[in-house]
């Protein structure tokens, strides 16, 4: 993906022959993330000499990688007009799957046994977890009418409910397999590293790339702009709304069972509550990109950059010693300001277009 | 009444706009126009779909700024930043659109932001629903001051909102349309009251496409063409004939091209296509059966409400409950998606391009090329020569006035808005296009390209099905005309007997349990 953070989505178009002159102001709040990013960086490398080492540089990725990975599924559903609250739910029933499977294995009762998978195996099982739990959720919108906000309000309930019924609440620790069940490895995802950078960083910046591609490049992602920007419209123009919605509620669903499976692999044990309120951690950083909560504009880039805007402050702030409280206050007032500012944005746009006509 | 015999009216204007202006991206909607507006009297404002009547409405209600120029009230200069603003300088608008909350009752609805309260700050209900009472009593109406605006027929909801305009003094009330809704009796009522509020000394401004009930009631008379004003009379001065040209404006000849073409093999066939109203009684589709063929124009007319939408959205697969055979080049549809239909060579143009047309988050090329993402593909990956190759190709065929193909398609005027729409449709390779009031506020030149538009299609052997509620539209573009009138075909009529009066005639020809005006429309 290139270029700036596009809150007004219209880079996604044809390539620009003449772009018309955009005044200076409009620019630098088109660029407003970026600006922030690298304000942010340049304070705390001041005031932090540890804050450039490539040390702290790498856990700080990896951290931006669980919220970015979320927000990249969180991206997919806002931009169709949706909204997704069981992804943190998700994580921890993934988890808590993937733990069971390997501490476990899949018990069958009725035949008396339990098969234990090789850990690649274990990890399809679980995404297959989180994409169940997205087309719940997809078919809950589209084929029941539930509200959004509603739908995947109750299955953040109901997958919480399950993760804490798989081990009556109890943690699965220690989930490094066992060499005679095959199922050795499980760490790796979460603790090696390739190239020097850890393997969660890989994965964040593949699914980001892949998922850029198919949001401007795909009749799919186009399909979902449009259904965000006017429902009725793309329904009219031919667009299967349910089945592309459905599908933006999958992709969330998946990505959330990725981060449940990197976290579990991290802690190298598997608790029921982790993921909790990750759901807001995930929609402020596509908000903090620029990303309508409206749906229809916004960008997968953005939400990235608003991942790494959360990720710097973060860092930044437990290296000044700043209390966790006030970490807490600032994050909500960053978020508030960034869609002040968004909205600010797109009223000088308008403004602008209503000077000049056509 | 013959205007003689009104009392006379004072010569200063109550209210004056001058050379108020309203740009919006891309349009031009009022263009210096004065309007001015007299105490005690009916201001009838007249103009085509899009001549900025509403928006010189909305500007006098405060619910638009100008551009430029200025409102005069009493002779000074005022600004009107809000409709609350202009309700304290005694301006009260009823809108076209009912703006009534339906989960509310009448007396709430009366009173919405301007509740009557005590000492303490609640709501005084007994004291607001005795007003209400005798305002219903005013407007004949028995309607319970408690009872919910949903509940009531459309008639009663926009007496309802007429209510909410008396409840308050008023010196200037603008009327948008105010009977479109009404059954005769009910409009009898209005045009009654609105005879009271002028003998009071109110400034009534009335807009109406029903011009017979303009001439009857109104004293001055002002019209407005593509944003500017064209003329102004008081009614001593006014005849249907001088209203027709004024509004018109411009030969028939420029707007309406014709060609003579063979027309071929039957493209769309429908038999008994029936939709029943959602409450169980009648029909808004009522056994609809007719064929369009390859090349031919046919034209719907019928009044609001004669189900010629309906029947384009039962052909368009958007209605569920719809039944009957309907083909498509020998094709039988059954229970095609909108997608599946689109494929199969079925094409619809909405009548509401806002709400149902554009994607006003998207750019020009992306509306155009939303029905056709198929086409532009190369493996699974959007091609962008290739959309670029197909939105270009449209936009200079159409004549789409756009500087850049991925401008936001907000930026573009009415009429090119309608254009991309139409675009859109047909990069899918229509073999039948259904469109729906395909002129419905567009300027002129806008109209003229797509009666150009619509020829072309007709004679490269597109069937072309347009509904439409101008009889002159009509008159002039159709091959053939299909008449509705309540959910059925009241006359199929071949070119040469295609004239107003047999339209006007068909149109009402199924309503004769309840004889309503004659539309005039222009």
């Amino acid at each position: 993906m290139s270029s700036s953070v596009q809150a007004t989505g219209e880079g996604r178009a044809i390539a620009a022959p003449a772009r018309p002159r955009v005044s200076l102001e409009v620019l630098l709040l088109r660029l407003r993330a970026y600006i922030a990013l690298i304000v942010l960086a340049v304070l705390f490398a001041v005031l932090s000499p540890s804050f450039l080492t490539t040390g702290n540089l790498i856990i700080l990725t990896k951290q931006v990688a669980i919220n970015a990975i979320l927000g990249i599924g969180m991206t997919f559903v806002i931009l169709g007009g949706g909204i997704d609250l069981s992804v943190g739910s998700i994580v921890g029933l993934c988890g808590m799957v993937a733990g069971w499977l390997i501490s476990d294995g899949l018990v069958l009762p009725m035949f008396g046994i339990a098969v234990f998978f090789k850990v690649w195996i274990v990890m399809l099982l679980t995404a297959l977890v989180g994409v169940g739990v997205g087309v719940v959720n997809g078919l809950l919108v589209t084929r029941f009418a539930v509200t959004p906000f509603i739908a995947t309000l109750g299955t953040l309930y109901v997958a919480r409910g399950a993760a804490l019924l798989l081990s009556g609440g109890a943690t699965f620790p220690n989930l490094v397999g066992h060499p005679s069940l095959k199922n050795t490895g499980f760490p790796t995802l979460g603790a090696g590293s390739a190239l020097g950078l850890p393997y969660p960083i890989w994965v964040m910046v593949v699914l980001a790339a892949v998922s850029a591609f198919v949001a401007r490049k795909t009749p799919f992602g186009r399909q979902v702009y449009a259904i965000g920007g006017n429902e009725k419209a793309a329904a009219l123009a031919g667009v299967r709304v349910a089945r592309v919605k459905l599908l933006t509620y999958v992709i969330s669903g998946f990505c959330a069972a990725v981060v449940g499976l990197i976290i579990t692999s991290q802690l190298v044990a598997a608790h029921p509550a982790t993921g909790g309120s990750f759901e807001l951690n995930a929609i402020a950083v596509v908000v903090l990109g620029g990303t309508s909560l409206t749906g229809g504009r916004g960008t997968i880039g953005g939400t990235i950059i608003g991942a790494f805007v959360i990720g710097v402050l973060f860092n930044g702030m437990v290296l000044l010693g700043v209390s966790e409280f006030w970490q807490t206050v600032i994050k909500g007032a960053v978020i508030v300001v960034a869609v002040i500012v968004d909205q600010l944005q797109q009223r000088m746009q308008q403004a602008a277009l209503a000077k000049s006509p056509t | 009444m013959p205007p003689s015999n009104r009392p006379a009216k004072s010569l200063e204007p109550l209210l004056r706009a001058e050379g108020v202006t309203k740009r919006y991206p891309g349009t031009l909607a009022l263009d210096g126009v004065d309007f001015n507006i007299y105490p005690g009297a009916v201001n009838v404002l007249i103009g085509e779909n899009g001549a900025g009547k509403s928006t010189l409405m909305k500007i006098l209600a405060g619910v638009e700024q100008p551009s430029g120029g200025r409102l005069m009230l009493h002779g000074r200069a005022v600004e009107l930043e809000s409709p609350r603003d202009a309700l304290r300088q005694g301006i009260a608008i009823i809108y076209q659109e009912l703006n009534l909350f339906p989960n509310l009752s009448v007396a709430e609805n009366v009173f919405m932001a301007r509740e009557r309260t005590s000492a303490v700050g609640t709501v005084r209900h007994a004291e607001q629903e005795e007003v209400v009472r005798s305002l219903m009593a005013r407007l004949e109406q028995d309607i319970h001051p408690a009872t919910l605006v949903e509940d009531l027929r459309i008639g009663q909801q926009q007496l309802v909102e007429i209510a909410r305009a008396l409840a308050q003094d008023v010196s200037v009330l603008i009327m948008d349309e105010p009977t479109s809704a009404l059954s005769t009796a009910e409009a009898e009522i209005l045009l009654r009251l609105v005879e009271d509020l002028t003998a009071h000394g109110v400034a009534v401004i009335y807009i109406s496409h029903k011009l017979d009930e303009c001439l009857r009631i109104g004293d001055h008379f002002t019209v407005l063409r593509d944003g500017k004003l064209v003329a102004e009379a008081p009614a001593d001065q006014v005849t249907l004939d001088w209203i027709v040209e004024t509004m018109a404006g411009r030969s028939q000849a420029e707007l309406f091209p014709r060609s003579n073409h063979a027309v071929g093999a039957p493209l769309l066939e429908v038999h008994d296509l029936t939709l029943p109203r959602a409450h169980g009684d009648g029909f808004l589709v009522d056994r609809v059966s007719f064929t369009l063929r390859a090349g031919e124009i046919v034209g719907v007319y019928g009044l609001m409400g004669a189900g010629r939408t309906e029947l384009l959205e039962c052909l368009f697969g958007m209605q569920p409950f719809a039944s009957g055979t309907v083909r498509i080049a020998g094709f039988e549809l059954r229970d095609e998606s909108i997608a599946e239909r689109i494929q199969s060579g079925l094409a619809f143009v909405t009548e509401d391009r806002q709400k149902l047309g554009l994607v006003q988050s998207m750019s020009v090329a992306e509306n155009i090329t939303l029905a056709s993402l198929r086409l532009m593909r190369r493996g699974p990956v959007l091609s962008r020569p290739k959309e670029r190759e197909r939105v270009g190709a449209m936009i200079q065929s159409l004549a789409i006035k756009t500087s850049r193909p991925d401008q936001p398609v907000t930026s573009l005027s009415g009429g090119n808005q309608q254009k991309v729409v139409i675009a859109r449709s047909l990069l899918t390779a229509p073999k039948v296009l259904l469109m729906d009031e395909p002129t419905r506020g567009i300027d002129i030149g806008a109209k003229a390209d797509v009666f150009r538009i619509m020829c072309d299609l007709a004679r490269d052997g597109v069937a072309v099905l347009f509904v439409s509620s101008e009889l002159k539209e009509v008159v002039a573009m159709a091959d053939r005309a299909l008449v509705m009138a309540r959910g059925r075909i009241t006359a199929d009529l071949p070119r040469e007997h295609i004239t107003e009066s047999a339209l006007a005639a068909a149109a009402v020809a199924g309503i004769d349990a309840v004889p309503s005006p004659v539309h005039a429309h222009v």
